[in-house]
């Protein structure tokens, strides 16, 4: 099967080789960094995690969203679904190796990773996450092949491959919600310790994650003779408009708890945040963007009318994206840690090798994504 | 077998290749070279042996370090009790490179010779001046 | 890994042989045996008497010596700092003591922080592979430098700051005489904090900051002994905490 990825017309190798020089570029900044050390990152004493764990939590969440496609699909008979599963599914497994590269490249030793294995330790959230991160990207792996291979073969599918889809969506639930309690069981961090961040991940990946997938079935309409079917597409429109009104409105719920209650340890993280704080104002233009992408996206696909036309769900769905890397790529993470635990205000910005690294990293999952897809265009033209 | 001849060629020029090290040094006529490790303080009266036997430590003093690591940072236990009966206290600066004081004859020689690079001297210091 | 028995017994075997053909055993010398008794308590604490410290004006003592004891290196910035001992205004120490009207000369005055050794740690917690653990018999929060994968989970997890992170390899900025024999460094890409000095409560001396006070002003002892002079300190004196309503239960008190 994977035969088909080695043949393509010049664009695609065009794209293959983009994707290649960047991950070659990111990977001299990588050696950069495994032979200095993490000191060529704008992470500091006091803002430990940054741009890479923040990737990784946004990538947790993109990789959690194939069960929006494989729930409907396999739980409600949702038959409209049934050529974006895989999609779906494929998307998950880039993204789960997207998420380990951004846990790989954010480690002082990365050569010791394996002592999470050798030296299990239960009481801790990361070694779950490993756990079950790991365990969704087996899933995947062993979902998409099966089901894919039955389809090729024009039979259905194997009858105990059921359990194991079935499995796999509370076990998507399970990768964001325990990348939600890394962060929210700290009560270092009363930014992050919040019983809502759990929900709201969720929220942020049932909507970007589909927004995604919008995005990838319009242009695969366009461009190649692969056509998830206009109700399949704007179905998902549904979706995501669904989970971006919950978003907003955990968001909102956030914001009120923080700003009505004014404990000084909440509410100076949301300052850092929506109007800065003692001078540091880096990531306010970033979240007031977020906020009025996301609340453009909403009257977008709030609306039926402007919703069903296929441009505007395209726009829509690419500020759903943005507004959500916004916020839980660049502000969540950074937040946490400002003002430190002796409340001082220490700005962060991510570096150029650092910005280098994190595309590299995305780089191997847009690859990976590209090829999935490829073969399974491919041998659905051979089936047709 | 198709082309047989060919193939038997090929897999001579591969081994030949991947096998350069070996005849190499069998054409210097130093096959059978191992390194020559010296004590500085063989000698010293006093010091007659090591905390294991040598047939012990040649193959299994990185087991050894390993274990004393872990028991000495996580299990208190600082004390190593040789087969003769003495005490030493766990410490590779403090009490192995206290004998064997030259690294770059001893601990390197060997370990450039068998192509492993321990990193244990990027933490722990090496008595006596030179190198930290 | 475990040496196994077999192999011990072996080896020890072929080693005792070797011996009665050489030379007999010499009599068991001790020589580079800890000489005095290690200092033994069931739970370690801290005392720091800021009235006292504050009499010694910009006295910064003790850091040097905790600097100089643990090859701390100084990176003269604050990015990729490591600091196990250090001074921060008591407003910041103590921030959750909002109090607009608080005595001017104790705001500003710097407050001596380290690591509080936790009865309910959360760093060690969080920890993903056992690198960092409260050692249960004297109450230290241990840090195994060989085995953390720097993923810094800990240092989010410490509501203190009491953490650092090897940005960068540590040695170049360790200054030739500041440079302790006897101590290793760490590699870059490892967390490092105060760890009460283990090493040297093992050689029966004192912490290396509370030695190097002269104004008395920090006292070290055990919790559980109800003799000690930590504790007639406590009953006698009132003392503070960091941040008490966390439930971590810092191990080191300040008199205020």
């Amino acid at each position: 099967m994977i035969e088909k990825a080695l043949q393509g017309n010049r664009t695609y190798w065009t794209w293959i080789g983009a994707l290649l020089a960047v991950m070659i570029i990111g990977g001299l900044f990588y050696l950069k960094q495994f032979n200095e050390g993490l000191t060529i990152t704008g992470l500091s004493r006091d803002v430990t995690w940054g741009f890479y764990i923040a990737q990784f939590t946004f990538m947790v969440g993109v990789a959690a969203s194939a069960v929006m496609v494989v729930l409907p699909y396999y739980l409600h008979n949702y038959k409209a679904f049934g050529k974006l599963t895989i999609l779906g599914e494929f998307i998950a497994i880039a993204s789960v190796i997207v998420c380990m590269g951004f846990i790989f490249v954010d480690m002082g030793q990365p050569f010791r990773i394996l002592n999470v294995f050798l030296h299990p330790s239960p009481q801790s959230l990361m070694f779950w996450d490993t756990v079950v991160v790991f365990g969704y990207l087996m899933l995947n792996v062993v979902i998409s092949r099966v089901t894919f291979s039955a389809e090729r073969k024009g039979i259905a599918p194997p009858k105990w491959i059921k359990p194991i889809i079935y499995l796999s969506i509370p076990w998507a639930v399970s990768i964001h919600t325990v990348t939600a309690f890394l962060y929210s069981g700290l009560a270092a961090r009363p930014f992050w310790m919040t019983a809502i961040l759990g929900p709201r991940f969720l929220a942020t990946a049932f909507a970007a994650g589909p927004a995604l997938l919008i995005l990838i079935a319009l242009w695969m309409r366009r461009n190649t003779n692969f056509d998830a079917g206009h109700d399949a597409i704007h179905k998902l429109g549904i979706i995501v408009t669904y989970a971006m009104s919950v978003n907003v409105f955990f968001i909102t719920v956030e914001v009120f708890t923080a700003v009505y209650s004014g404990i000084p340890e909440h509410i100076s993280h949301f300052k850092l945040l929506y109007t800065g704080l003692e001078g540091n104002n880096t990531l306010v233009p970033w979240m007031w963007g977020s906020s009025l992408f996301a609340i453009i996206s909403l009257v977008l696909l709030i609306n039926p009318k402007t919703r069903s036309k296929d441009k505007i769900l395209a726009f829509s769905s690419v500020l759903v994206f943005l507004s959500i890397w916004m916020d839980k790529g660049l502000g969540m993470v950074v937040a946490g840690f400002v003002p430190s635990p002796v409340g001082k205000v220490v700005h962060y910005s991510p570096t150029l090798p650092e910005v280098m690294i994190s595309l590299a990293v995305y780089s191997a999952g847009i690859l990976i994504v590209t090829i999935l897809y490829k073969v399974a265009l491919s041998v659905r033209e051979s089936i047709s | 077998m198709y082309d047989g001849g060919k193939i038997i060629l090929g897999l001579i020029i591969f081994l030949g290749l991947i096998l350069f090290p070996v005849w190499y040094n069998i054409a210097n006529g130093k096959a059978g070279y191992t390194p020559d490790l010296e004590i500085i303080t063989a000698d010293d009266p006093g010091r007659d042996a090591c905390v294991m036997s040598s047939e012990y430590m040649r193959p299994y003093h990185m087991d050894l370090l390993n274990e004393w690591r872990d028991e000495v940072v996580r299990e208190r236990d600082r004390i190593h009790v040789a087969p003769n009966g003495k005490e030493y206290n766990r410490s590779l600066t403090g009490t192995c490179m206290d004998c064997h004081s030259n690294k770059e004859n001893f601990c390197d020689r060997c370990h450039t010779y068998m192509d492993v690079n321990p990193y244990c001297w990027e933490c722990h210091n090496i008595p006596e001046g030179g190198q930290r | 890994m475990k040496i196994s028995r077999r192999q011990f017994i072996a080896t020890s075997g072929l080693a005792s042989l070797g011996l009665m053909l050489d030379k007999p055993a010499k009599a068991l010398a001790k020589a580079d045996l800890p000489q005095k008794r290690p200092l033994v308590g069931k739970r370690w604490a801290m005392v720091v008497d800021l009235k006292k410290c504050h009499e010694q004006e910009n006295c910064t003592k003790c850091i040097e010596a905790c600097h100089h004891e643990h090859n701390v290196p100084d990176f003269d910035n604050p990015k990729d700092e490591i600091k196990w001992v250090w001074k921060e205004g008591f407003e910041h120490a103590f921030h959750e003591q909002d109090n607009p009207f608080l005595n001017e000369e104790l705001k500003h005055s710097p407050t001596l922080l380290m690591c509080n050794h936790c009865d309910e740690p959360p760093c060690t917690h969080v920890c993903p592979t056992k690198a960092t653990w409260k050692r249960e018999e004297d109450g230290i929060v241990m840090m195994d430098w060989h085995r953390c994968i720097g993923c810094r989970y800990c240092v989010a997890a410490c509501p203190y700051g009491s953490r650092s992170f090897n940005y960068r390899d540590p040695r170049p900025f360790i200054s030739e005489s500041e440079f302790n024999q006897d101590y290793p460094t760490r590699m870059r890409g490892v967390v490092e904090k105060c760890t009460f000095c283990e090493e040297r409560l093992a050689k029966g001396e004192l912490p290396a900051c509370v030695e190097a006070c002269e104004a008395h002003a920090l006292v070290f002892g055990d919790l559980e002994d109800p003799n000690s002079e930590i504790r007639h300190i406590l009953e006698e004196r009132f003392t503070i905490r960091r941040k008490p309503a966390l439930g971590t239960q810092p191990e080191v008190y300040y008199i205020v």
